[in-house]
């Protein structure tokens, strides 16, 4: 984790290279080939993860790495469709969309019911449940309630199913990445 | 209110402007100047550090002094609104926050145009996040100004200006001498006292009512002179069927609008990784949570130991209440206590305000320089960097800022916050959601969604109450007022994902599978994640 910060402190170079790096994006416009090598995606990658090389991405002023970087890129994008399909990335998706989708459907449901009810039907919400208390407060602060619970639920599920797996797949992609670009930085 | 309130109130404030200062300068001196150090702080800071800035980024004066106002005045009603600012929370957290650190780098439109044709994506995120962040931050100025005056007893038209001035030229220094870092130690500085001011005067409230939450609830139902109905829904948005579907539609967009607000999307950023930005996301929760049950014991406590009536005497539309709550617990006015707990609510209040809008104006200069200025310049004028561009942005948006500011001068602020959260909600969330999630999605159906949100969210407000044809209108002599609702999320927001949705489906564009494959792997793993 830390070496991607360090690179970038330390190989991030000024001001000057950075905007460089964007204005030639802007350049290229369309979606010409050479728009997607300039992807700042891409610089990080091919500078080489954790090593500081001080030069801030590619040095596009170089014109005889073009044509082995066009190849490493096209091997790259490989390499992404490549971590796509595996099944350990599969795994690691449907465990999140299986929390996330019904997480969202139901708090969604819940705050969407909430606000109608409580617009449209007020005088069920201004039934007395105890002393002062009646079943908008007790719907208002359930709202309170479930969030808090459903943040705690989500932190929880990431921690144990996701983090170990996605970070395995991490390195594993950028060693791949890095393996397709060989020798380029 | 007399000159000792204001005196402290001066002399804290001044304080919270030296500290803040101090802390530009200090984090200046030490700066790179790097586009990394300058829109994302150097990404090295704490899940906590950065809980604590989200927080202070979102707990704006609107909430503080706003929604306590609005359930001094209309009880349950005002409620309403903290519980959708809290919610879009679960929004955030799960759909976005991990997500976007993990494939963006300063900016929105990093993470879609990524998949994108870079240059018409650019442009269409860019100006949609330019627009939300400045009606956002003119929401902001416009209650700095009314409040700052009102809260130092001078109403003058002069007053006013000169406070909107001295925030916008503020809010330039700090974000064009500090960037990301200074600002993220001011919302940091600013989330501590607005949270100690917070917990103090819900000590108070408590205290005195000895612990008795029904006793609070029905003094204050007793004294609004509402009865029991101040505890139910109804009482602002009750009524007429368009004023309920109005609230509807504001519910709405609060809590889809604040997963697309360009500064609490680029807080993300100045983390190291994805699981760091998720723990931020949970720390705010936490602080944003808290804060907001707290919000609520004030509004109760307002009602029932002002009164509506006094506080409404004060401020037409309640932003006085917890001011006048602070004076009441500390004894009422002439004593001490009350000086000093009224000074201290008050100095709070400026920082609050203060510390919002630094960080509202860094996201948009990000948005200028980074989007709009990189992708629109001509490619052969003379270089420059984009950190010295950024620098220059946040200055010209400071000046549109205040000017704006000053024009607005009159205009509701809640009403301004809603629609920043609508733009938000109907031009950034669509587009958001369909790059990171489905598969097809095209270039075209990218811009669509952006400009089918933002242009319907925009003209569906001229055509509003807001702007013509209703008494407190901005422009009240004429009538060309064709749609009944003041918040246009409910119309918008659909409108913004059906044109995502159309856009791609009409489009020849063959979706780049790569692409998309490159941007779920990142999304979910945080390779090559800067």
């Amino acid at each position: 984790m830390q070496s991607s910060n360090g690179r970038h402190r330390d190989g991030g170079g000024g001001s000057e290279s950075s905007s460089g790096r964007h204005e030639d994006q802007g350049e290229y416009g369309t979606a010409s080939r050479e728009v997607r090598y300039e992807d700042p995606w891409y610089d990080a990658l091919a500078s080489g993860w954790g090593e500081p090389d001080g030069t801030g991405g590619p040095a596009p002023a170089v014109p005889g790495a073009r044509a082995g970087r066009e190849e490493a890129a096209v091997r790259a994008r490989d390499v992404y469709l490549e971590v796509q399909r595996s099944a350990a990335f599969q795994e690691v998706r449907s465990r999140y969309r299986r929390f996330v989708v019904p997480g969202v459907a139901i708090f969604l449901t819940w705050y969407v019911g909430y606000v109608v009810t409580a617009t449209t039907a007020p005088g069920l919400m201004a039934r007395p449940v105890a002393g002062a208390v009646n079943v908008a407060m007790v719907a208002g602060l359930g709202q309170f309630l479930t969030t808090f619970l459903l943040t705690w639920a989500y932190a929880r599920h990431a921690r144990l199913r996701r983090d170990r797996a996605a970070l395995e797949l991490r390195w594993d992609t950028q060693e791949l990445t890095r393996g397709a670009r060989g020798g380029v930085s | 209110m007399t000159g000792h309130h204001q005196t402290l109130a001066l002399v804290l404030f001044s304080a919270f402007v030296a500290v803040t200062l101090g802390i530009t300068t200090w984090v200046s001196r030490k700066r790179h100047g790097s586009a990394e150090e300058f829109y994302a702080g150097g990404r090295l800071f704490s899940p906590m550090e950065n809980g604590f800035a989200i927080a202070g980024d979102y707990m704006s004066a609107a909430s503080f002094l706003g929604v306590t106002g609005l359930i001094a005045l209309f009880g349950y009603d005002g409620l309403l609104y903290v519980v959708g600012f809290l919610v879009a929370w679960l929004v955030v957290l799960f759909l976005v926050a991990e997500l976007v650190r993990n494939c963006g780098r300063f900016t929105l439109a990093d993470v879609i145009a990524a998949r994108m044709t870079e240059r018409p994506v650019r442009i269409a995120v860019g100006t949609s996040s330019v627009t939300v962040s400045v009606l956002y931050l003119v929401a902001q100025m416009v209650g700095a100004g009314s409040l700052v005056a009102l809260l130092l007893g001078r109403t003058s038209e002069a007053a006013q200006a000169w406070t909107v001035i001295g925030v916008g030229a503020l809010m330039v220094i700090y974000v064009s001498l500090g960037g990301m870092r200074a600002t993220t130690w001011i919302q940091i500085v600013k989330a501590v006292l607005l949270l100690s001011g917070t917990v103090a005067l819900t000590v108070l409230v408590l205290l005195h009512f000895h612990g008795d939450i029904d006793r609070l609830l029905f003094t204050a139902a007793e004294r609004s002179g509402h009865g029991k109905a101040f505890l139910a829904p109804g009482l602002k948005y009750g009524g007429s069927w368009s004023a309920r579907l109005d609230f509807i539609s504001l519910g709405l967009a609060l809590v889809l609008g604040t997963a697309g607000l360009p500064h609490i999307l680029s807080r993300f950023y100045t983390v190291p990784t994805a699981r760091a930005a998720r723990r931020s996301a949970v720390w705010s929760i936490g602080l944003i949570g808290s804060f907001y049950l707290m919000t609520i014991v004030l509004g109760f406590g307002a009602a029932a130991l002002v009164g509506p009536d006094a506080v409404r005497a004060s401020n037409a539309s309640g932003n006085t209440a917890v001011p006048l709550l602070a004076l009441d617990l500390g004894g009422g006015a002439g004593s001490t206590g009350g000086t000093v707990l009224f000074a201290i609510v008050a100095a709070v209040a400026f920082a609050t305000i203060l510390a919002v809008v630094a960080g509202i104006t860094l996201a948009s200069s990000a948005s200028v320089a980074h989007d709009l200025y990189a992708t629109l310049r001509r490619p052969h004028a003379r270089h420059r960097g984009e950190v010295a561009v950024a620098r220059t942005a946040a200055v010209g948006i400071g000046v549109v800022a205040i000017a704006l500011g000053l024009l607005a001068r009159d205009m509701n602020v809640a009403f301004l916050v809603g629609l920043a959260f609508a733009v938000a909600a109907s031009a950034n969330l669509p587009v958001l959601l369909y790059s990171l999630f489905w598969r097809n999605f095209t270039t075209r159906g990218a811009v669509w969604a952006v400009y089918g949100g933002l242009v319907p969210a925009l003209a569906l407000v001229v055509l509003s109450p807001v702007v013509s044809g209703s008494p407190g209108a901005l422009f009240p002599g004429v009538d060309f007022q064709y749609f009944p609702l003041q918040n246009p999320g409910i119309v918008s927001v659909p409108l913004g994902f059906l044109a995502g949705w159309l856009g791609t489906v009409t489009s020849d564009e063959v979706p780049d599978e790569a692409r998309h494959a490159e941007t779920e792997v990142r999304s979910l793993t945080g390779a090559g994640a800067v």
